[in-house]
């Protein structure tokens, strides 16, 4: 690591002044000569200023646990993109390119990524005018030309009653050669809105960031508060938000792998799961009345305590699910008919998943050792460690039982946590942040890595709030997971990577 | 097969007995508001930042626009575990104290005698957050067995008497929705379900939403919640089909 490198701790925060800002060629460098040495971008912003873009890129080296930032200020419209040799970096670029309205040349795919009109009217990457309306999905899609090829294209609106997206097939009779994802569709402008923040409105909008990772989300957003405004919080709120994240992991796990049944039509773990879900997600309302955790965690601790007599009520749920999860979940590792569907379908390389940034349970399928909670551990993770899953294949089956393993080490620690929550305070008072600083806060949610960059003025408020979701990294994934498969496993592969719309489009 | 007939029988009969008998919510589930904390909240000048409390009329709070938060920011409102919170009119989602309760009412005899009996809905999110589309999910999961009711979530708007519609209807779906809503043949009712449906909820006047679906196309249904509660979604469903007054 170089000079110009700026490490960080995950919940903490530094002045803005002690990241050194060097020239775009430099900051570019940076990016490629850590990536080339195992890092990994986990974050990448443009700030818009009068004058220009700060860029400010996260980089992360699981073998150290380090993070560390880089910045540069670039007064040009146009800047190199390093996409061609740094895969990872693609969708960043353009992220940053559609809301700052950076060019970034020779881009192998320079296009839209949520449809809006850039931060500041008047800079934009398309010479698009600021009273110009901007249609979703519409765009040059890569085609693929020749006898008997042919596009299928499907979304916004699909089958079921899931989240809006446009999918592009290029396939050669039932074969996909390849597949791509345009979103945006969700966009409600979360980052632009956020801008001049924390707002009366901000904690709630974290915690509908991604409304099936409340938990995550809010928790990322609680550290960033927290350490901006100097406060630790109280040893039991820890404990509380832990339990809250991994039921919220619980909850997903056991939808994906019902989810999962229900796709390669095995009926019977697609009814139970659908149905010990709910338990889970029950259990969450006995900590806070919402089923998704909506009003459990806020920056100092948490606004509920969890009683003795609650405390019991949850192990006893958590027992009677565990046993009908491991009974509904047993039967498809017995059943040839759904592994034979499982096994070898929609299979990413360790390779590809290094290449592309994956996170989450889809990284960890393709045995990339990669956890938050275990690499760059946060609140009740620094006391308690909890093993990291992996597997090799890298194929449906992958995922699948990945879930299934998580879902066990998340009850083994639910159970250990309610039987030891320390005694005291819940929460202490929230204060105002501390200008001029760069905060950073990781957690790991049911889907991988949830990243929180804050940037604030000298007043402490947000000159600039990045959100980054799992999925911000997994969606290339998928696409390329397609890749030679039948496109009637596409629904099946969807469900086994199940990504967040709203979570990438924000 | 039959270890899968063996898990059939362990796992047993699992669909709950509602509406025959009562739904046991969470001690800590916020439902409709208690009254009198409206009127004691109107006394100290309340500032929401949804819109969804006013001091007019002694106090006034909009479910449609309500978050139900747990800290409530416009002052001291309580809430009740009262599930019960769906209406068929949009001004039925105001309370004030004093004013009658007011609930959600059966279809027109006409709408009935068509879609009383089978009533199916394509669903459109339109922005939602994925946990208003979890919640009307669940509703078909075997735990809650909607199908009973005869009604069911479709594939196509043409197969469809009616459209859910979640989210708070950004610009980039909204083509899309009133798409759907062209496909659907009359006649044909709109569910909003979820603050963001209904009035933009955490989104409320972000210049990439349209504040809800009510402005777009005519609303025979709100569901008020961040998300509603599965019970509190059935609840309006099984009211306008007159399966329960």
């Amino acid at each position: 690591m170089n000079g110009s490198l700026r490490t960080v701790y995950n919940g903490s925060s530094v002045p803005m002044a002690d990241i050194p800002a060097v020239g775009s060629s430099q900051f570019l460098q940076n990016i490629l000569d850590t990536v080339d040495q195992g890092w990994r971008i986990v974050s990448y912003f443009g700030i818009p200023g009068p004058a220009g873009v700060s860029l400010v890129c996260l980089l992360a080296d699981k073998g150290e646990g380090q993070l560390a930032v880089t910045r540069a200020d670039v007064t040009a419209d146009h800047i190199p993109s390093i996409s061609s040799l740094c895969p990872q970096a693609q969708l960043f670029e353009r992220e940053i390119a559609e809301q700052c309205g950076l060019i970034f040349d020779d881009h192998p795919w320079f296009k839209p990524v949520r449809f809006h009109h850039p931060f500041v009217p008047g800079r934009d990457a398309w010479n698009r005018s600021s009273d110009e309306p901007i249609r979703a999905g519409v765009m040059n899609y890569f085609q693929v030309a020749g006898d008997e090829v042919h596009e299928v294209a499907v979304g916004p609106v699909h089958a079921g009653i899931i989240e809006p997206g446009h999918f592009r097939f290029q396939c050669h009779g039932e074969e996909v050669f390849h597949l791509e994802i345009s979103l945006g569709y969700q966009h409600r402008g979360i980052e632009a809105a956020l801008f001049g923040g924390p707002h009366p409105r901000t904690l709630q909008v974290m915690e509908t960031a991604a409304g099936d990772t409340t938990i995550g989300h809010s928790q990322a957003y609680c550290m960033v508060m927290e350490t901006l405004a100097g406060i630790k919080v109280p040893p039991r709120a820890e404990v509380l938000r832990g339990i809250a994240l991994e039921l919220e992991r619980l909850a997903n796990h056991t939808g994906d792998l019902g989810a999962i049944a229900g796709d390669v039509g095995y009926l019977p773990t697609a009814s139970f799961c659908g149905r010990i879900r709910g338990d889970f997600l029950n259990m969450t309302a006995v900590l806070c009345g919402s089923r998704f955790g909506r009003g459990l965690l806020t920056p100092g601790g948490t606004i509920f305590d969890l009683t003795t007599a609650q405390c019991e009520d949850l192990l006893k749920h958590l027992a009677e699910a565990r046993s009908d999860l491991t009974d509904a979940v047993e039967l498809l590792w017995s059943s040839p008919s759904v592994m034979g569907r499982l096994e070898e379908t929609g299979a990413l390389t360790h390779e590809q998943g290094l290449a592309l940034g994956l996170v989450g349970p889809a990284a960890r399928a393709c045995g990339i050792k990669r956890d938050v909670r275990n690499d760059y551990p946060f609140g009740i993770y620094r006391m308690t460690h909890l093993p990291v899953a992996t597997a090799f294949h890298g194929d449906v089956c992958a995922r699948t039982m990945i879930r299934w393993q998580e879902a066990q080490k998340s009850m083994d620690f639910i159970e250990e946590q309610l039987r030891q929550i320390p005694a005291g305070g819940h929460r202490v008072t929230a204060l105002p942040g501390k200008g001029l600083r760069l905060a950073v806060a990781l957690t790991e949610g049911w889907r991988g890595e949830i990243c929180h960059v804050a940037v604030t003025d000298e007043a402490g408020q947000f000159s600039r709030y990045k959100i980054v979701d799992p999925s911000f990294h997994n969606w290339p994934g998928l696409a390329m997971a397609l890749r030679g498969q039948q496109i009637s496993d596409f629904p099946l592969c969807n469900k086994s990577f199940n990504l967040s719309y709203c979570g990438f489009d924000l | 097969m039959i270890r899968a007939i063996v898990s059939r029988i362990k796992q047993g009969h699992r669909t709950m007995p509602y509406p025959a008998a009562p739904l046991q919510m969470p001690e800590r589930f916020r439902g409709y508001p208690v009254a009198a904390s409206l009127a004691d909240s109107a006394d100290r000048s309340p500032e929401c930042p949804y819109g969804a409390f006013s001091a007019a009329e002694g106090g006034c709070l909009d479910m449609g626009k309500c978050l139900f938060c747990a800290e409530c920011p416009a002052g001291n409102i309580e809430f009740t575990t009262d599930h019960r919170l769906a209406a068929t009119k949009r001004e039925h989602l105001l309370v004030t104290p004093g004013a009658p309760r007011q609930f959600a009412q059966a279809l027109s005899n006409d709408l009935l005698r068509i879609l009383g009996r089978s009533l199916k809905f394509r669903e459109v999110s339109a922005g939602g957050c994925n946990a208003c589309e979890a919640d009307t999910n669940v509703l078909s999961t075997i735990g809650w067995d909607l199908g009973r009711f005869g009604i069911q979530f479709v594939a196509s708007p043409r197969h469809a008497d009616g459209l859910w519609v979640t989210g708070p209807v950004t610009n980039n779906m909204t083509k899309a929705l009133l798409t759907t809503y062209d496909a659907i043949p009359e006649p044909k009712i709109v569910v909003a379900c979820g603050a963001c449906a209904i009035n933009g909820g955490p989104y409320i006047d972000s210049p990439q939403v349209c504040n809800g679906a009510d402005g777009l196309i005519p609303v025979d249904l709100y569901i008020p919640g961040c998300p509603p509660h599965p019970g509190t979604i059935l609840d309006g469903l099984l009211r306008i089909i007159d399966k329960i007054r």
